[in-house]
């Protein structure tokens, strides 16, 4: 990547332009969320019709084409879990017969259903006009939505998603997807919001998505600068929010990211650090890649483990659920339902465990990490079954520090700050260790 | 000695070297059946599946044996498979990763990984790199159910196995193969249909750790053999002078992929159920009723997966029915009350459960429910909570 480096002569300097370029790119973060949910909360009031939908694999570009908004309710779980809602949800989810084995999401999105389903922002959520199961990367989303079927009578809109088990993606996984948008996921969608398929107006949305994905593979790429100007998980959390919710497709996400990118670069240029919740991050000691969800109920607590040590996630695999750009896909407005079908197929969780340790391997090599980092949350099988070979591939084949901790997505119960920061500290000393031996 | 006695150990005697037979094939974790039939002809393949289903005639027309791999129970000592899996992970994979990492499933050739939930899904990718060399497949199965779109799908999935799987041993899937393979395994289904409304009717002559092991013996056996087996079994209980104990009948959901140990199951009939009827090893009846024989093998084989399976937690419930059909099921089995019996930590099934239940409360059907794992080995609680269930049932109607 061809930056221009800038030495600024003061820490106070360094810490004021952080703070400075931090606000402009943030607070239009902010006001895109914010602006999401109060459309969620007026919905029903403009009219408006409501589909919820997961993140990965989303057809986002698609449910515009018919003016429907969104639902995502892994988004709903996680905001809900940084406000320290969902120990409470998840305690009535079981007590209404939902096991303490099972995906948290699940059962902060029950709980917060039966709480009077008020979403994250205090304003209400719209009951959904239909559940579209693109339910790529995860078994549990096709439960979830038969739960939620129950409780809201609606119809389910499922489109099955192949999972690239050899490694690709084969014309036959491409033809199923493409036919299932085709013949049932199009005409369900006309038929819910009455509205005819536009395919010129999905075009340009997609050729929107292009241009604002294209952005945020620059600013997750910046990450490969020393020092790296962004933290690629926790940072990049609040990076893929537009993108992996409502507004891809959208002029607004353009924008977004333009500026994003804008900033970044200039944080690159000048040499500064990423911005954490205690301002710009002076000193990078280690350089990290993170495999796995971040728990979001002790978020701040979390993230202060690594900023505190001076640590940065330089790439995760998160920040990949919702959309795997950085390989080079990009939505395509040539080929608008081929293009929709590859993105549902190539989202990181849709990945063989062998692709998902190749990736992790690159990204360790080529953003030039100390080692590797994997927080295993008790949530989530899809990420978490077979992280531990992933370990051990990855130590195997990069020769780097490899680290485990275990937490959990939303449920306050299984955020064990004492063992994580011990763990953390542990591992931080082990990477100290192999730069002696070297 | 009685006449009366005479004929009775006579009848049991014909029962017992059959059940010693699918206790040796059920302890059999180092697959020397299998050893033992590839060793007749050293071209012959055999290729292992997971939970829950896979089509094994596909297998059966390439010319190689199907093998069900369902764990090791309570046999095995995890000794490296738990390094593998964080605690919040079900047990099954720990101990097929010991199976494999130990060298006991040295005699297959190949694997499928049906798309049965997260972790078997992640396994199949764990295999490509435990086991490199070997031919492991992701079979996805079609949560789509419409012929031309899920159907055409799954088609060319199994054709694709058939091509691999052929490529081993050398034997093209055509049309005929495929066809004689569907007529031997409508041949197995018939008597496992049989054996099934035999322990409905009688559930004394059939009790569940033996229909069980039954059932369990057609993960090893070549379909043709284990065909006769059934029938041999059948024709031995006949005959026997087995008499009904005071017990509730009782149905079980939950356990479609990771098995309870043996010993569980004699738990539920001490505690005073029969099982009449469960979902145990679901891969041998998910598609309980003959599979088409004329026309299209390939076509008749998806039809059968798209609309011929019973209810499962891995396939998605389209009609949203699942609620229905096992109250339906309570109904025509006569079933006294249903337990809810899952793996811990399985999405599924423990997902599935409050839908289950919701089921049972409207239709007013005693339920209870408790979670196991493969390598339970404490009963005592459940054969408590199991002898309750059934003492309440007797006592008052209901639980």
């Amino acid at each position: 990547m061809s930056t221009t480096f800038v030495n600024l002569s003061s820490a106070e300097e360094r810490r004021a332009a952080a703070n400075a370029i931090k606000d402009q790119s943030q607070e239009r973060q902010k006001e895109l969320i914010a602006g999401y949910f109060s459309s969620l909360a007026q919905a029903k009031a403009n009219g408006k019709k409501v589909i919820y939908t997961f993140v990965p694999g989303n057809l986002t570009e698609l449910i515009a084409n018919f003016d429907l908004l969104p639902v995502l309710p892994e988004i709903n779980a996680l905001q809900n879990g940084m406000r320290g809602r969902t120990g409470d949800f998840i305690h009535l989810a079981e007590k209404g017969g939902h096991s303490e084995d099972v995906c948290t999401y699940v059962k902060a999105d029950i709980g917060m259903l039966r709480s009077g389903n008020v979403g994250p922002t205090g304003e209400p959520l719209p009951k959904p006009d239909a559940l579209l199961l693109s339910y790529t990367g995860c078994f549990t989303f096709l439960k979830w939505f038969e739960l939620l079927r129950a409780e809201y009578d609606c119809p389910v809109i499922m489109l099955h998603t192949p999972y690239q088990g050899s490694g690709q993606i084969t014309p036959a996984m491409r033809e199923y997807v493409v036919k299932q948008l085709r013949e049932v996921v199009i005409p369900k969608l006309e038929e819910i919001s009455g509205k005819r398929y536009d395919e010129e107006k999905l075009k340009a949305a997609l050729a929107r998505s292009a241009r604002a994905e294209e952005d945020l593979v620059g600013v997750l790429e910046s990450a490969k600068c020393k020092p790296s100007p962004i933290d690629a998980y926790f940072g990049g959390v609040y990076y893929i929010g537009p993108i992996f919710t409502a507004f891809r497709g959208t002029q607004e996400a353009v924008d977004y990211y333009q500026l994003l990118r804008r900033e970044v670069e200039e944080r690159a240029a000048k040499k500064l650090g990423p911005v954490t919740p205690e301002g710009a991050l002076e000193h990078e000691r280690y350089r990290l890649v993170v495999e796995g969800p971040p728990n979001w109920t002790s978020f701040r607590e979390f993230w202060k483990m690594f900023y505190g040590e001076g640590a940065v996630v330089v790439a995760s695999s998160y920040t990949k659920v919702g959309g795997l750009y950085d390989r080079g896909f990009r939505h395509d407005a040539s080929r608008p339902l081929e293009s929709l079908a590859d993105y549902c197929m190539g989202c990181y969780t849709n990945l063989s465990l062998p692709d998902r340790i190749d990736l992790l391997a690159r990204y360790i090599e080529d953003y030039e990490a100390d080692g590797f980092l994997i927080n295993s949350v008790k949530s989530c099988n899809s990420f978490s079954s077979g992280q531990l070979l992933i370990l051990r591939e990855l130590e195997r084949r990069t020769g780097r520090a490899g680290g485990f901790i275990e937490s959990d997505l939303v449920d306050p119960r299984y955020f064990s700050a004492a063992n994580i920061k011990n763990r953390l500290e542990s591992y931080f000393q082990m990477i100290e260790a192999k730069r002696q031996r070297v | 000695m009685s006449i009366v006695v005479e004929q009775k150990e006579a009848l049991d005697a014909r029962i017992a070297p059959l059940l010693a037979r699918a206790q040796a094939l059920y302890e059999d974790l180092d697959l020397r059946a299998v050893q033992a039939w590839k060793s007749e002809d050293p071209s012959r393949r055999a290729i292992g599946f997971l939970p829950v289903y896979a089509p094994r005639e596909v297998v059966h027309a390439a010319g190689a044996l199907p093998v069900g791999i369902v764990g090791g129970g309570d046999q095995v000592e995890i000794v490296r498979g738990d390094s593998y899996f964080q605690s919040y992970i079900c047990h099954l994979p720990r101990s097929v990763v010991e199976l494999a990492v130990s060298g006991r499933l040295a005699p297959l050739d190949g694997f499928l990984f049906p798309s049965t939930c997260d972790v078997i899904r992640n396994l199949s990718g764990m295999f490509q790199i435990l086991l490199p060399g070997k031919f492991v497949h992701y079979l996805d199965l079609p949560q789509n159910f419409d012929r031309r779109l899920g159907g055409e799908f799954y088609q060319h999935e199994m054709r694709t196995v058939a091509r691999e799987v052929g490529k081993l041993t050398g034997i093209e899937v055509s049309d005929e193969r495929l066809r004689a393979s569907i007529v031997a395994w409508n041949a197995n289904r018939a008597a496992l249909r049989e054996l099934r409304a035999l322990r409905s009717e009688r559930p004394w002559l059939v009790p569940t750790a033996e229909h069980y092991l039954v059932l369990r013996a057609g993960y090893l056996l070549p379909v043709e053999e284990h065909t006769r087996f059934v029938r041999d079994y059948l024709a031995a209980v006949r005959a026997s002078a087995r008499h009904p104990l005071d017990n509730i009948r009782v149905l079980v959901r939950g356990a479609f992929c990771e098995q309870p140990p043996v010993a569980l199951l004699r738990t539920l009939e001490r505690a005073g159920c029969y099982v009449v009827d469960d979902d145990f090893l679901q891969g041998a009846h998910l598609i309980p009723n003959d599979v088409r024989e004329d026309g299209d093998p390939w076509e008749a084989l998806s039809d059968a997966f798209l609309h011929g399976t019973v209810p499962t937690a891995s396939i998605y419930d389209e009609k949203a029915e699942k609620g229905d059909a096992l109250v339906r099921r309570v109904r025509e089995q006569r079933v006294d009350g249903v337990i809810l019996m899952a793996p811990s930590f399985c999405d599924p099934a423990l997902l599935d459960q409050p839908m289950l239940q919701a089921a049972l409360e409207k239709a007013k059907i005693p339920f209870t429910s408790f979670k196991y794992a493969e390598d339970t080995g404490q009963f005592q609680v459940i054969r408590e909570q199991a002898g309750t269930f059934a003492d309440a049932i007797k006592l008052w109607g209901s639980a």
